[in-house]
């Protein structure tokens, strides 16, 4: 793959840059980097380890707390958790780079393939996870630690889920989701790729043959824009993009012209990976983000849409397309209408204004609006679900006994960004209540 | 601008820092740079039978990223032909005439080897001799240096004989690997010694490398105690140093010397009773630039003091040292947080929590914490202060207890005349 997809747009740090910023850390009491991780890491005492040379240890207190903490020290927003909570940022000083650091401890164990966690002892109990994303994989990391047997159903040919194949590679590699997917398979997993649960085996048959089953399948593809053209050729669901571009499968020419519908995170990394495909090709695209909201309205980070801005990405607020127009079977126009935000009743609504439709040249079309919910699959399964949100309660059970979930299939619209980190924390919550459960259930 | 101009015994410098006899005061080379950069002042590295050096001979302590707190050598005394070393004493002398050169001696403990060794460097033009009673390695094994240092009637007995044939002043370098140093002092006082320089190296091992265990610095795989210097020795010196200031029957001037890398480090020693002051590991570690700092620095402070001359400052707050008997029991001083400043560390809260007396509490109100002192309960020990990162965020302020001072010493004799 070239440097332009290739290479992470984070640097590590030089050994020297990690001496001084470990050693500047205060080593707070209670820090607020600590309770501003919905994973908990103890920030403090990782970067201390560093700082002694017990580098080993400190892959260990990250790890312990968070099991995909080496995607995490690349993909979390730390401006705003960690790092955003760092009491430098109070005494006007600039932050620890705590995921600098964090990555740091996690390549050194990475580089010298150090095993970080043991099964326990075999407790003869069964769990099956559907999913092996973050959050399947953070559940049986844990569940191997308390010593129950795991069986992972996943419907793709490798494990790691979106940290696999849909954060763009600058940001996370194919190589390091894999990584730390293999720490957790090295505890002793049954996996199962290629498998989807729902059609090539029953939720039924798995309630039936294991002790707990757990949903972590996420949510699915982009939904379609629901408009005319939408089928031509040169039009992709961001999902696929950004997977075909990162397994480095064969990727169309994307033409002068690339527009990007939708301005969340998967978005910018479909614009920001676009426009460095397009460069690695050595024909540059002008990469366009069309939104039918204002910047103020992004659900991107403020980092991310300055990082797009940063790559020379170009955005057009306030539009929607109505039409795609082809030529030949493939794209080459977009209509949009533009849009204005209006009040109804407590909400505000976008709503297109009459009479501004105006063309604009595309060559290739990407939709980041979003990813659909697994309506169908949860009705299939018999889970309970809002929307296609499956419902569960404080420990992560759903409505059917036995059953827990975890991950993006639980993710509430409208919260916040879905982020790995969160993800991690369910699977870990999850894990501790399915052990629990487990731990009280009478032998049969 | 101040008179910075300083005064050891009858010794006059055009400041009062001083290299110490150490590696940097090594060659007339060397001692030509530091002068060129303003050094007041070098005592020549100790001069006596040429010696055969080790490598490695250096090591250093390092904090966190701060690099050599603490320096430790065992680099014996010059492996230089006598007759060398005059000759460019002499062309230094010849070059900076203000300067101060002063020659460091070290000879084995014989009335006529010091009388022979005295006499013929006082050939050269040289402004004073330095009696090495200090070094604790190497030499110390062969009955020189600390060897000496550490027997009070050996320094008497020295000093008398250096005193006998010396035409310039003679100082008596002290070894601080004694358990009190004024014995010492003294004894070069009785012995007629013009002024005592201290501290010299504090016995000392760096540490041991984990992967090879082979000590810091090793030799071949072995290692000896060293000396040890630089700003971690400083709060020992400056005791000793204040220790001879205030003893009566030291009745000489102390030249300070022990971890002093700029100009308040200086100013310190000098109020504590140092009549000038001598560096080396700043030296060492920074090159001889550090002395500009040192001349401005020390300058603008007794130009914002009003104060006419560096002379004014030694011993000035010598006297402000006392035994504990002699403290003020009455006096309370509780820490105060300004939560303006603070940026919520929790350092102060789990010092004094785990280490002093549980006078922080930490309310904690809707995710956010705040650490408040307990007035009544604080001993105002200053702990909280000295982890606090920010400055001035906790200020240690008196508290009026409404009774009279009263020592120890007082309360004591109050309590026994009640009996």
């Amino acid at each position: 793959m070239s440097e332009q997809l290739g290479a992470s747009i984070h640097k590590p740090l030089s050994e020297i840059e990690v001496t001084i910023e470990a050693n500047r850390c205060l080593y707070c009491y209670d820090a607020p980097c600590m309770n501003a991780c919905p994973t908990h890491i103890d920030v403090a005492s990782f970067i201390q380890k560093i700082s002694t040379g017990n580098v080993k240890g400190s892959a260990r207190t990250i790890m312990e707390a968070n099991a995909m903490g080496a995607s995490c020290a690349r993909v979390c927003p730390t401006e705003e958790l960690c790092e955003g909570a760092c009491v430098y940022n109070e005494a006007g000083d600039s932050p620890i780079r705590i995921g600098d650091l964090q990555r740091y401890a996690l390549d050194y164990v990475a580089e010298r393939d150090i095993q970080l966690f043991e099964p326990g002892p075999d407790t003869g109990k069964r769990v099956a996870i559907i999913g092996g994303g973050p959050a399947g994989l953070s559940t049986a990391r844990d569940l191997r630690r308390f010593g129950h047997a795991i069986t992972i159903f996943e419907a793709k040919d490798q494990l790691g889920g979106l940290n696999t194949y849909g954060i763009v590679p600058f940001r996370l590699s194919v190589e390091t989701a894999l990584w730390e997917a293999e720490q957790v398979v090295k505890l002793g997993l049954d996996v199962r790729t290629g498998v989807r649960v729902g059609f090539d085996v029953t939720l039924e048959q798995l309630v039936k043959d294991y002790d707990a089953v757990v949903l972590a399948c996420g949510m699915g593809n982009v939904p379609k824009l629901g408009i005319e053209g939408e089928n031509l050729e040169g039009v992709w669901d961001a999902l696929d993009f950004i997977e075909r571009a990162k397994l480095r499968l064969p990727v169309p020419d994307l033409g002068e012209r690339v527009a990007v519908i939708g301005a969340g995170n998967t978005a910018i990394d479909a614009l920001t990976c676009a426009k460095r495909l397009s460069i690695a090709r050595g024909k540059e695209a002008r990469v366009i983000c069309y939104y039918r909201r204002g910047a103020e309205q992004m659900t991107a980070y403020q980092f991310e849409y300055d990082f797009a801005k940063e790559e020379g990405i170009e955005f057009r607020f306030f539009c929607a397309p109505t039409r795609v127009i082809g030529q030949n079977l493939h794209v080459n126009a977009v209509e949009f209408v533009r849009t204005q935000l209006e009040t109804q009743g407590d909400r505000e609504v976008v709503a297109p204004v009459a009479g501004s439709e105006f063309t604009e040249p595309v060559d290739t079309l990407i939709s980041a609006i979003g990813q659909s919910r697994l309506i169908e699959t949860f009705e299939r399964l018999g889970i309970a679900h809002d929307f296609g949100v499956v419902k569960v309660d404080d420990a992560l059970q759903t409505s059917r006994p036995g059953v827990w979930a975890a991950g993006d299939c639980i993710f509430e619209k409208g919260m916040r960004e879905a982020m790995v980190v969160e993800v991690a924390q369910q699977g870990k919550l999850a894990a501790q209540s399915i052990d629990a459960y487990l731990n009280a259930k009478v032998p049969a | 601008m101040a008179n910075l101009q300083s005064n050891l015994a009858g010794i006059k410098s055009p400041n009062p820092f001083w290299l110490a006899s150490a590696p940097p005061t090594n060659s007339g080379y060397q001692v030509m740079r530091a002068f060129e950069a303003g050094w007041g002042g070098a005592v020549w590295k100790t001069l006596g039978t040429p010696i055969t050096n080790v490598t490695s001979r250096f090591a250093a302590l390092d904090y966190k990223q701060n690099k050599i707190i603490g320096l430790n050598n065992i680099e014996l005394i010059t492996d230089r032909p006598l007759d060398v070393n005059l000759k460019e004493i002499a062309e230094c002398k010849k070059a900076f005439p203000d300067r101060t050169i002063i020659a460091s001696l070290m000879e084995v403990c014989e009335q006529k080897a010091w009388h022979e060794l005295v006499k013929r460097v006082q050939e050269v033009d040289i402004d004073g001799f330095e009696l090495n009673f200090g070094c604790p390695h190497g030499m110390s094994e062969r009955g020189m240096g600390s060897a000496v240092g550490q027997h009070p009637d050996l320094i008497e007995q020295v000093a008398e004989w250096t005193k006998e044939v010396a035409r310039v002043p003679v100082i008596v370098k002290l070894t601080p690997n004694i358990t009190d140093i004024r014995f010492g002092a003294r004894a070069a006082s009785e012995g007629g010694a013009d002024a005592v320089s201290l501290i010299n190296t504090i016995n000392s091992l760096i540490g041991v490398d984990l992967e090879t265990w082979n000590p810091v610095p090793h030799v071949d795989g072995k290692s000896s105690h060293g000396g040890y210097c630089g700003p971690a020795v400083k709060p020992i010196a400056l005791n000793m140093v204040n220790e001879c200031a205030r003893d009566p029957e030291v009745r000489i001037p102390i030249s300070g010397i022990g971890g002093i890398e700029t100009w308040k480090d200086a100013v310190e020693f000098l109020l504590l009773g140092a009549s000038n002051v001598q560096v080396c590991t700043a030296a060492m570690h920074h090159g001889f630039r550090i002395v500009e700092d040192m001349i401005d620095g020390l300058n603008n402070y007794l130009d914002e003091r009003g104060l006419a001359s560096v002379q004014d400052l030694v011993g000035a707050a010598a006297n402000r040292i006392t035994t504990w008997e002699n403290l003020n029991l009455n006096y309370k001083i509780v820490a105060r947080i300004d939560q303006d400043k603070c940026i919520h560390c929790n350092k102060c809260y789990v010092a004094c929590e785990d280490a002093a007396h549980q006078c922080i509490d930490r309310l904690i109100n809707n995710g956010s914490s705040t650490v408040v002192v307990d007035e009544q309960e604080c001993v105002g020990c200053n702990l909280c202060q000295m982890v606090c990162p920010v400055e001035e965020c906790i200020e240690m302020v008196q508290i009026d207890t409404g009774l009279p001072p009263e020592s120890w010493k007082q309360r004591s004799l109050r309590l026994e005349a009640l009996t």
